[in-house]
């Protein structure tokens, strides 16, 4: 590594640490400090007095704990059976759960939500089939239930794939060593398989948990108003940008946040599950007795039903002229493609703006991030990486009513009118809250491209920005392709900022419009329209640029 | 300690898709004998062992242990102690813990399980580390716990699979020692899996060489040192010398050998009467080396040779011999004052007929 530092690094380093300064540290920090600045430059507590001596935020406050913590429950009554099966016994269709089980990651919960109402609230299908046929009603849909329900449906993947991965990275040796003393089934999962797999878990139940208790747009959708999260969006917009009590609840989803990946690393650190020893082999699977498939089957099967259900939903319902009060629609439709297609291609060229705009950005600032912290001996490069991981721990709706208050006079140069009404914000927005992430595929894929490589071209004559720009970037340009569709797809789900950061229509992208139509039942079948098109563009998107990273790595090996 | 058991394979055959790892194994293990499974990696010991303890099951065959069939027995039930090459101590549990794992799993009452535990740390010395956890302790250490564990259940049969090979080489030593003296006071019957000849013939009781899934010959340490049935087990134990060549001329009684680095008379045997290419086999101790003008014991079967090499080890010097188109080590006493012989000296090589083991091909 050459140890000079430069004047071009120093300028480059100084230029990201503005950037994440503007847009990420200070919005944060404006929000922390209006909700204990008593309005006279000095410190108070007093909103936070004020905010629990209101009962409604009391009620939201619990009913936030109390949908993180059953979300989590639910989460894992699916995802631990999955991933203990899939991982560990031997039967068919183990690779399309696995699969599969991503696939709710694809589309944002809200999008589902509606259709999940319309298949198990309380006039749904499922409960119309059950008043039929025994005269009871299962309320999974309502209120505070029927966010746990859609969320738990959309996040278990978290919860399975993060186990799954521990579990497989179990030596079998560990639960050999336990038979051979006498231990088998139920005993032997609680006693050695899932301790030794509990890291996995909790990564996956704090994030879960994270997710939930930050989420804006499903409660929303559903018309759940006492919690967290919709109670901030709502006195931010109905009382105004500068009520106290929504800087109190932006705070509390901050603590919360810090508080849930702080208590997960602090649980795990010390500890050594360092489980993979020498010698051992791993991914041994067991064979079922003709019993046990039965049951696994059976219970693989029904929740799989339940997982694709908000998806089946979604595309009958786009499908529908007319659904309400019926097992299935009544009558099919093209006719919602075409009103989209008709009125919203504007929301699609948004997205594709928004979200390719924040991608492009991330990938930028990610390989340099990780070029500086990497390669260079720049001072206080380490600070570039920790600033970006903030982002990691800040909920969307904090973001953005962060972004509302501290720009909310700013205007863009040339006349182009305020910062807040432009394109330009929600590129910022969404790039900000997705850097982390494209920052840890551009770590990966500049940590591939072994040192000697540079030192090879420099020492024929390239000078150390020719080396990056023939050799870095093109040997680091798998990685960054995945970070840029990292980084695409969860910005066009995103909803919380966006929601928040849309302040007319035709800024409006994809996503808002989602939200927008599912408002009112004359739109829910356009909504659904526009989320399956949405599904369909990110799904393809996915599709192409992974063929797209496998032929280019296949390349490179022929090379 | 229970009352030392028999285990008996018998004719088990096991195969992984179209890999046959074991073919037609036949083996029986004496009560508190300790026997160990010696072969190349990938000769299919490890497997027979995990088959013994339930963790790999058979095509065809069975196994016995004190004459009871466990073949069909799942792993929890058999009673069998295994200790695992890489010890596979649960990291999420303390040493105290892990020994106690067992005895929980059999029901007993908090005390016994505590009387358990305690007892068997004291049997490999560890009492004081109880409360550690796994990660917080040697190599050897970690041995050891898992000694304990296993042997905290009071197994019928205990299995070692390469117990020793993640020590280092003094630690091996040590260790190896400590088990034998473990096993002879416990009296427990011991199936012990390793790929290091030494550490077979300086443990076991009785021992297999397999190979190919298939064993090859089962005796002492002495028996299969001294008489090896086949130019494997030959060269898998110990250095040898090989001879490779074809018998000519007589019949039964003065049977000649001939190869490239000479021709002598071989001892009468089934293999002499092959008319295709047989090896003769012999130690490096049992050659001696003779000036080619001095006189020669007209017992022996004497080669001339040239000496390529030579290395000087203390109690012996190994001389690496060119006779014909084939290289012989030789392995002689070093007495006192004695030179021996220089490199590039020609010489006469004597091999003691009585330690000559003859194999066709």
């Amino acid at each position: 590594m050459n140890s000079r530092v430069t004047l071009a690094q120093v300028a480059v380093g100084l230029a990201i640490a503005a950037f994440l300064v503007v847009f990420l540290i200070a919005p944060v920090l404006t929000v922390i400090y209006v909700a204990f600045a008593d309005g006279a430059g000095g410190f108070t507590l007093s909103h936070f007095i004020s905010f629990f001596q209101i009962t409604l935020m009391r009620e939201s406050f619990l009913n936030s704990l109390y949908v993180g913590g059953m979300t989590v429950l639910v989460t894992s009554l699916i995802g631990v059976p999955l991933a203990y099966f899939t991982v560990r016994f031997r039967f068919r269709g183990a690779a399309i759960i696995q699969t599969l089980g991503v696939l709710p990651l694809i589309m944002p919960a809200f999008v589902g939500a509606s259709a999940m109402q319309l298949l198990f609230g309380r006039s749904g299908s499922v409960n119309l089939i059950l008043m039929d046929a025994f005269n009871v009603s299962i309320p999974l849909m309502d209120g505070l239930n029927g966010v746990i329900f859609v969320e738990s449906l959309h996040y278990f993947p978290f919860i399975l794939l993060n186990l799954s991965v521990a579990l497989a990275n179990i030596d079998t040796a560990m639960e050999e060593a336990a038979q051979n003393l006498g231990a088998s089934g139920w005993r032997l999962f609680r006693r050695v398989v899932f301790p030794l797999a509990l890291p996995g878990y909790i990564a996956g139940a704090s994030l879960v948990f994270i997710k939930v208790f930050d989420d804006l747009g499903t409660p929303l959708i559903l018309n759940v108003t006492n919690m967290l999260a919709p109670q901030a969006y709502l006195r931010v917009t109905s009382i105004g940008i500068d009520d106290p009590i929504g800087y109190v609840i932006c705070v509390l989803l901050v603590l919360f946040s810090v508080a849930a990946m702080a208590g997960s690393s602090w649980f795990l650190k010390g500890r050594d599950f360092a489980t993979l020893q020498r010698g051992g082999a791993a991914g041994l699977r067991r064979q079922l007795t003709p019993w046990q498939s039965v049951i696994a089957y059976s219970l693989v099967v029904f929740l799989l039903l339940l997982v694709l259900s908000p998806h089946i939903g979604l595309l009958l319902l786009s499908l529908s002229k007319v659904w309400s009060y019926s097992v299935l629609p009544d009558d099919y439709t093209l006719a919602n493609y075409a009103t989209i297609l008709n009125d919203s291609t504007r929301m699609m060229v948004n997205t594709v703006i928004y979200c390719g705009g924040a991608a492009l950005l991330d990938v930028i600032l990610g390989t340099a991030i990780a070029y500086l912290v990497l390669r260079t001996r720049l001072p206080g490069r380490q600070w570039l990486d920790h600033m970006s991981t903030v982002a990691l721990a800040m909920p969307g709706v904090v973001l953005g009513i962060g972004y509302l208050r501290s720009f909310r006079d700013v205007e863009l140069p040339f006349g182009m009118g305020p910062l807040l009404g432009s394109s330009l914000i929600f590129i910022l927005a969404y790039s900000v809250r997705r850097l982390p992430y494209a920052l840890r595929s551009c770590n990966a894929a500049l940590a591939q491209v072994h040192l000697s490589m540079e030192e090879a071209a420099q020492n024929l004559g390239a000078s150390r920005g020719r080396t990056i720009m023939r050799v870095v970037v093109p040997m680091m340009m798998g990685g960054m392709l995945a970070g840029f569709v990292t980084s695409f797809i969860t910005a066009a789900g995103e909803i919380s900022e966006t929601i928040l950061l849309t302040s007319r229509e035709s800024l409006a992208p994809m996503s808002y419009g989602v939200y927008l139509y599912m408002q009112s039942i004359a739109g829910r079948g356009p909504g659904a329209a526009l989320g399956v098109l949405a599904v369909i563009l990110v799904g393809l998107g996915t599709y192409l640029s992974n063929r797209l990273v496998v032929a280019r790595q296949a390349a490179m090996e022929r090379r | 300690m229970h009352e030392p058991v028999s285990v008996d394979v018998e004719k088990v055959t096991l195969s992984f898709g179209n890999n046959k790892v074991l073919d037609g194994i036949n083996v029986t293990v004496k009560p508190g004998e300790f026997f160990a499974l010696l072969g190349p990696s990938g000769c299919g010991k490890s497997t027979l062992l995990r088959l013994i303890a339930g963790f790999n099951r058979a095509q065809s065959g069975r196994v016995r242990v004190a004459g009871e069939d466990i073949s069909d027995m799942p792993p929890w039930k058999r009673n069998v102690g295994m200790v695992f090459q890489s010890y596979a101590l649960w990291p999420h549990m303390s040493v105290a813990q892990n020994v106690a794992f067992g005895l929980e799993e059999k029901h007993l009452p908090r005390e016994a399980v505590r009387r358990g535990v305690a007892k068997a740390l004291e049997l490999v010395g560890l009492t004081e580390l109880a409360a550690r956890k796994p990660g917080q302790i040697s190599g050897g250490q970690q041995q050891r716990v898992a000694l304990a564990r296993t042997l905290a259940i009071e197994p019928r049969v205990l299995l070692l699979d390469e117990p020793l090979s993640n020590l280092d080489a003094q630690l091996r030593h040590h260790m190896r020692r400590e088990l034998v003296a473990l096993q002879r006071r416990l009296g427990i019957t011991t199936i012990f899996v390793t790929h290091d000849q030494e550490e077979a013939l300086t443990t076991a009781d009785r021992m297999a060489v397999m190979d190919k899934g298939v064993i090859q010959q089962i005796g002492t340490p002495v028996e299969l040192f001294d008489t090896p049935v086949s130019r494997f087990v030959a060269e898998f134990i110990g250095s040898v010398n090989i001879l490779r060549g074809s018998i000519v001329g007589g019949a039964g009684g003065d049977a000649r050998f001939s190869s490239s680095a000479g021709e002598f008379g071989v001892p009468a045997g089934e293999e002499n009467h092959s008319s295709g290419e047989i090896s003769v086999a012999f130690r490096p101790h049992a050659l001696l080396i003779a000036r080619q003008d001095a006189d020669r014991d007209p017992l022996r079967a004497w080669l001339s040779a040239k000496v390529t090499e030579r290395e000087f080890l203390g109690e012996f010097v190994r001389y690496r011999l060119q006779a014909g188109d084939t290289e012989l080590l030789a392995d002689i006493p070093h007495r006192h004052g004695d030179e021996g012989f220089a490199n590039g000296a020609s010489v006469m090589a004597g091999i003691d007929p009585a330690q000559m083991r003859i194999f066709t091909g």
